[in-house]
């Protein structure tokens, strides 16, 4: 296996330098995604209308900004499955708070702090007790799930300053790009730069590559984790406070399975599963790619069962692909 | 586990690509039968409820279903599976608004948090008719109210009255004791039977908490606590159902009357064994046709939704709008042994 390792590592650096650029499983789904934009395009009806974009930005929203902090940990290996309950915490505290007279900022602001709690709750279980974080965060899933609906019950608040919800989908001048986009954007920057192009970065992948080494050549890997899991509760303590604003809407059940959309666009993008490999921009196709289907399939009035259905397909066969790939370059190898 | 070869990529893209092919197609052969028949001026209605492969709302659907087949128009439904809020809501809102819907027939999961996208829907052009549950009277052009709090109060008085002869000792069992709807009906009900039926004495009100077993519990006490009662009236599906178990294995089985408010599929059992001689809901099938044909006329431009407005609802006949847009339809519905059959929800 290791020698196989290195031949092919070999064969890599021996292609041009376009193909090393555009012929990876990134550059696949971004084709792929604008394919399938191309076909939605022409073959839906109502897909080419002026209001598909602003929808669509506003629904994959969450996704795309939790997406951002899930592939960072998901490359070093660990996943984090409380984000979507973190959502609901967030709502609901945003929710009380606001009831209570709270304004929006303030109360948007202490939502965040909370936030940022539960992923460092999430870290040190992680990174310091050295818990599997597959066991934590779905203990925390439950956790933070149950505080949040212990906290509103089954009610719901609906009453939010006008001003603020409406800039949850308000759209940039006379365009049809909500404001959302700018948050996202920046955010986009920051994630990428901190994992393409820092330290930090390299470490996040030398973790998910090996932890042991990692540590040897002098990454902090307890220290990295943490912040990792404190970003990812910080970002969906954001999406939170979007989402709330957007439906208008305050509830202990809000966003419940995000996680899982979530995961599933991070691994379309191109990530794996097992650590050590990925990259920001592939996600970000996966995510739209994978609003992109949902957009098109409800304007077709295909069920919801049906969608899930074919994104839960999609999602297998991209997987399954890779394996498929390793097998047929193992039995088929290539002649020099 | 790496892929970088130039084979690999092309296979991933190529096992991807078939997979969307394989999707696409399914999509594409619906698209063709809805531009097929969208390409005559018929007007497009789409009903939303609160969620889909429900009993409740495959009965109203398919009565919105009728109606639009009969004034020519193309039906569609669509919903969040069960359990989904307000936020699943909204994005089908707002994928009707992108597919231009004439009218869109909503029954809403909360009152407030559906209000932008209904906007965005009406700026768009669709006609947004909520049914079976409102939301703020402002947001949406019209409202199909099943049943008004007087006309269902008096319509389990008039049950109860008629099951018991009109005279003896009768009790209530309903939901919770700050139940907002239950507590409105029997303060109408109590209203109704001093004012027509002085016979009658309501001696007992009890609260089953709409649990099924502690409403059996409670049904049981009543039973002990007055061993003249004739009747009972229970405005809760689920009191009632677990009264009629409670009745159908009793000696007071056919002494003892049973009405209120309840499902057929919950209550036929009851109904087939005699426990039960007849008990209301409304209809949710009329209450799909109804809201189709408004959604029908508004769409024309026959009625505003403006109070006093009339409209012809094809077998249910004229209706009139009410204040603030509301189109009530009608008396309660009385469910018995001749009709039950018809019924599956």
């Amino acid at each position: 296996m290791s020698t196989a390792t290195v031949e092919r590592t070999y064969r890599d650096y021996a292609q041009p330098v376009w193909q090393r650029v555009l012929l990876t499983r990134e550059m696949a789904v971004i084709a792929l995604t604008l394919g399938v934009i191309a076909y939605a395009n022409s073959n839906v009806d109502n897909f080419d209308g002026p209001l598909t974009l602003k929808f669509l930005i506003l629904d994959i929203a969450p996704i795309l900004l939790i997406a951002l902090p899930m592939t960072l940990i998901i490359i070093t290996g660990e996943i984090d499955l409380s984000v979507a309950s973190v959502v609901g915490l967030s709502s609901v505290l945003l929710g009380v708070l606001h009831e209570g007279g709270m304004p929006i900022p303030a109360a948007a602001l202490l939502a965040l702090i909370a936030g940022g709690v539960c992923g460092a709750l999430n870290g040190f279980l992680i990174a310091y007790v050295g818990l599997p974080s597959l066991a934590v965060t779905i203990g925390t899933l439950a956790l933070y799930r149950g505080l949040a609906v212990g906290l509103l019950g089954t009610k719901a608040v609906t009453e939010f300053t006008e001003k603020w919800s409406d800039l949850a989908t308000d759209t940039i001048g006379e365009s049809n790009v909500p404001v959302i986009i700018i948050p996202f954007v920046i955010l986009a920057i920051a994630f990428a730069w901190l994992l393409h192009f820092s330290t930090f970065g390299r470490g996040v992948y030398d973790i998910g590559l090996n932890a042991e080494a990692a540590k040897f050549t002098g990454v902090n890997v307890a220290r990295t984790k943490l912040i990792l899991f404190v970003l990812a509760g910080l970002v969906s303590a954001f999406a939170g406070v979007y989402y709330t604003l957007r439906f208008g809407s305050a509830r202990g059940d809000n966003a419940t399975g995000l996680e899982l959309q979530v995961i599933a666009a991070v691994l379309l993008g191109g990530v794996s599963i097992f650590g050590g490999r990925g990259k920001l921009h592939g996600v970000i196709a996966g995510v739209v790619l994978l609003g992109v289907i949902a957009s098109a399939l409800r304007l077709e009035g295909v069920t919801v069962n049906v969608t899930n259905i074919i994104i839960g397909l999609l999602l297998v066969a991209s997987v399954i692909s890779t394996s498929v790939i390793a097998w047929i370059s193992e039995w088929f190898p290539q002649k020099k | 586990m790496k892929f970088h070869s130039k084979r690999a990529t092309a296979f991933a893209a190529l096992a991807l690509s078939s997979a969307m092919i394989l999707t696409a197609c399914g999509g594409s052969d619906d698209s063709d039968a809805d531009s097929g028949s969208e390409s005559s001026d018929a007007t497009t209605v789409t009903f939303l409820p609160k969620n889909l492969g429900n009993a409740y709302f495959d009965t109203s659907n398919a009565g919105g279903a009728e109606a639009v087949e009969e004034f020519g128009g193309v039906y569609e439904e669509v919903g969040p599976e069960a359990g989904g809020g307000p936020d699943a809501q909204v994005q089908y809102i707002n994928t009707a608004a992108q597919q231009g819907i004439n009218a869109l027939v909503v029954s809403a999961a909360d009152p407030t948090a559906i209000c932008d996208a209904i906007d965005e829907a009406r700026d768009a052009g669709t006609a947004v008719i909520t049914f079976d549950s409102d939301t703020s009277p402002e947001c949406r052009d019209m409202y199909i109210q099943a049943a008004d709090a007087a006309g269902i109060a008096k319509a389990q008085v008039d049950l109860i009255a008629e099951q018991i002869g009109d005279e003896g000792e009768i009790a209530i069992l309903s939901a919770t004791a700050n139940a907002t709807n239950q507590n409105t009906w029997i303060g109408l009900m109590e209203e109704e039977l001093a004012a027509n039926h002085p016979n009658i004495e309501l001696v007992d009100t009890v609260y089953g908490d709409d649990d099924d077993q502690t409403s059996f519990d409670k049904t049981a006490a009543l039973l002990q606590a007055h061993p003249n009662l004739k009747g009972i009236v229970s405005p809760t599906t689920v009191g009632i159902t677990a009264a009629a178990r409670y009745l159908s294995t009793s000696d007071a089985k056919g002494k003892v009357m049973i009405t209120g408010l309840g499902t057929p599929n919950q209550m036929r059992e009851f109904v087939e064994d005699g426990t039960v001689v007849g008990f209301a809901l409304w209809n949710p099938g009329d209450l799909g046709y109804l809201a189709a044909w408004a959604a029908n006329a508004f769409v024309a431009g026959d009625i505003t939704g403006a109070e006093g407005d009339t409209f012809e609802a094809g077998k249910l006949g004229e209706y009139t709008v009410g204040a603030d847009g509301v189109v009530l339809l009608g008396e309660p519905f009385v469910f018995n042994a001749d009709n039950i059959g018809d019924f599956d929800f």
